[in-house]
């Protein structure tokens, strides 16, 4: 019963987008603009066919995907512990909460003609930007859920005779751990965004909105289009593999979220 | 609240004055203020500022209005959603970013590419909060209402948008900090006439460090603004006022 259900809304659903990407395929056939700038499905999936096989599309979401995930490590490395240190003290929560507010608005991205004086144009501006944008959901997330622990677990394990570091390491740590996953999550998203900006403005080797960027020069819809599909299927197929099992192997497991390990 | 800041900027004042780094790449702080204020009286700093608001705004309410008529009539009608919801929900993910030089292509540099990517950019989380929100009306309201003889435009003002305005303005929030991450980089990208964004990238040509580091301290501040007085006080004025969410 479910099953057929689901298949129904599929069939709808897969009707629906025949129904739009055959209406671009009319405005782009109908030369309304030209086809070099609007062009038809069948030379887009041609050209991304053609750059797949040569190489070049996967080499380039490589090294945007490398990029990303060295970005998003060096925030966890910064981030997940200014957000304990500033959970657990309150000290340090009245050090670092208004430098984070202050610095939080700042969109990322606004960063990279000064990065670009003080390091240069590459892969140096590159991660830094990737880096604060995704250290500050990171931070956030981890304050919030060191300070969402619930106090009479730890009260309990205090009182059981644990010692500051059992306490973090059995009872803080796997206590915060579905924030602290949400904000990685978060932060992946911003960092997602972030790449392809600093990768246009900074970085002159390889990647997709370095592409995507020189495409533009020749006037390569077709290559644009292309990347900008590889940079949503990259993108999505990364959070929903990578982060979903991750998620499943650990906080599921742990028992801190139901819902995952339902699914 | 203000010690950290002092910290900062006197570490920041060490460097700068020690000499690690040349002083046009890394000035002192006075440099920064005056040039700030020097700005500041000129007028520059407000042109651009103006600018970046009004492109903040317009492409804002592009995605408010398209993002809101478009997920409300996705949640209330089947064909709609069909339709629509596989496209959205495939290009939501896509960095709004990415279309950048290809917007510039289809419609030339300057303000029109500049508002139509932010409003592309913020439209698909405001859209998707929208269908979501209606889609989660309980369905005994509607029942209750349509018992007590409420026809389909009483329905819709009476029942489904206070129900779904929680999701509504959680999306319109979402995608206004949306439009602000990304539109700083849009007007470098796209050659806006006065923008703070603009103002930033333009300033690289120059080695002017002190104007960039303006136009990020106004950044800064204008996003916090954004933050503390339109959203919060959105969020208080509605729907808390109307006993949807709890303050």
């Amino acid at each position: 019963m479910k099953a057929a259900l689901l298949s129904r809304s599929f069939w709808r659903g897969a009707a629906g987008l025949l129904f739009l990407l055959a209406l671009w395929e009319i405005f782009a056939r109908s030369e309304l603009f030209t086809q070099a700038l609007t062009p038809p499905l069948t030379s887009i999936a041609k050209v991304a066919w053609r750059i797949t096989l040569d190489g070049s599309l996967p080499q380039n979401a490589a090294y945007t995907l490398a990029r990303v995930l060295i970005g998003l490590s060096l925030a966890c490395l910064v981030g997940i512990p200014i957000g304990m240190l500033m959970g657990r003290f309150r000290a340090a929560e009245r050090f670092f909460l208004p430098l984070v507010s202050v610095f939080m608005p700042i969109p990322s991205l606004a960063w990279v003609p000064l990065f670009i004086l003080w390091f240069g144009i590459g892969d140096v501006t590159t991660l830094l930007v990737v880096g604060y944008a995704a250290t500050f959901p990171v931070i956030y997330n981890t304050w919030t859920g060191v300070r969402a622990v619930n106090p009479l677990w730890v009260r309990s394990a205090l009182s059981m005779g644990a010692g500051q570091r059992q306490l973090f390491r059995s009872v803080v740590l796997p206590g915060a751990s579905p924030y602290v996953f949400t904000g990685v999550r978060l932060a992946f998203g911003r960092a997602w965004i972030a790449v392809i900006g600093g990768e246009m403005l900074a970085n002159p080797a390889a990647g997709l909105g370095r592409a995507i960027f020189d495409a533009r020069e020749f006037l390569d819809s077709e290559v644009m289009l292309a990347s900008i599909i590889a940079i949503g299927v990259v993108g999505l197929g990364f959070e929903r593999v990578v982060f979903q099992s991750i998620e499943n192997r650990t906080i599921a497991r742990w028992g801190m979220v139901s819902a995952a390990g339902a699914r | 609240m203000g010690a950290p800041f002092l910290l900062l900027a006197a570490a920041w004042e060490a460097v700068a004055l020690a000499g690690v780094f040349p002083p046009k790449l890394f000035p002192p702080l006075e440099t920064i203020f005056s040039t700030l204020a020097e700005l500041a009286i000129d007028g520059v700093l407000w042109a651009h500022t103006e600018g970046t608001l009004l492109r903040l705004v317009l492409g804002f309410l592009l995605a408010a209005a398209v993002g809101v008529i478009l997920g409300i009539l996705m949640g209330r009608f089947q064909v709609v959603e069909d339709v629509f919801l596989p496209a959205v929900s495939f290009a939501y993910p896509i960095p709004g970013l990415a279309y950048a030089p290809l917007f510039v292509l289809w419609f030339g540099l300057g303000d029109m590419p500049a508002i139509l990517l932010v409003g592309m950019a913020s439209c698909f989380v405001i859209i998707i909060n929208a269908w979501k929100g209606v889609k989660a009306v309980k369905p005994l309201w509607l029942r209750a209402a349509g018992v007590m003889g409420a026809n389909e435009r009483q329905m819709f003002w009476k029942v489904i948008l206070p129900a779904a305005l929680p999701y509504i303005l959680t999306g319109l929030r979402l995608g206004l900090a949306q439009a602000w991450r990304i539109l700083v980089v849009v007007e470098m990208l796209t050659a806006v006439e006065h923008g703070l964004g603009w103002m930033i990238f333009g300033a690289q040509e120059f080695l002017n460090t002190d104007v960039m580091l303006s136009g990020i301290l106004v950044i800064g501040l204008v996003g916090l603004l954004l933050e503390k007085q339109v959203f919060e006080r959105l969020e208080r004025y509605t729907v808390v006022r109307w006993g949807m969410l709890t303050a």
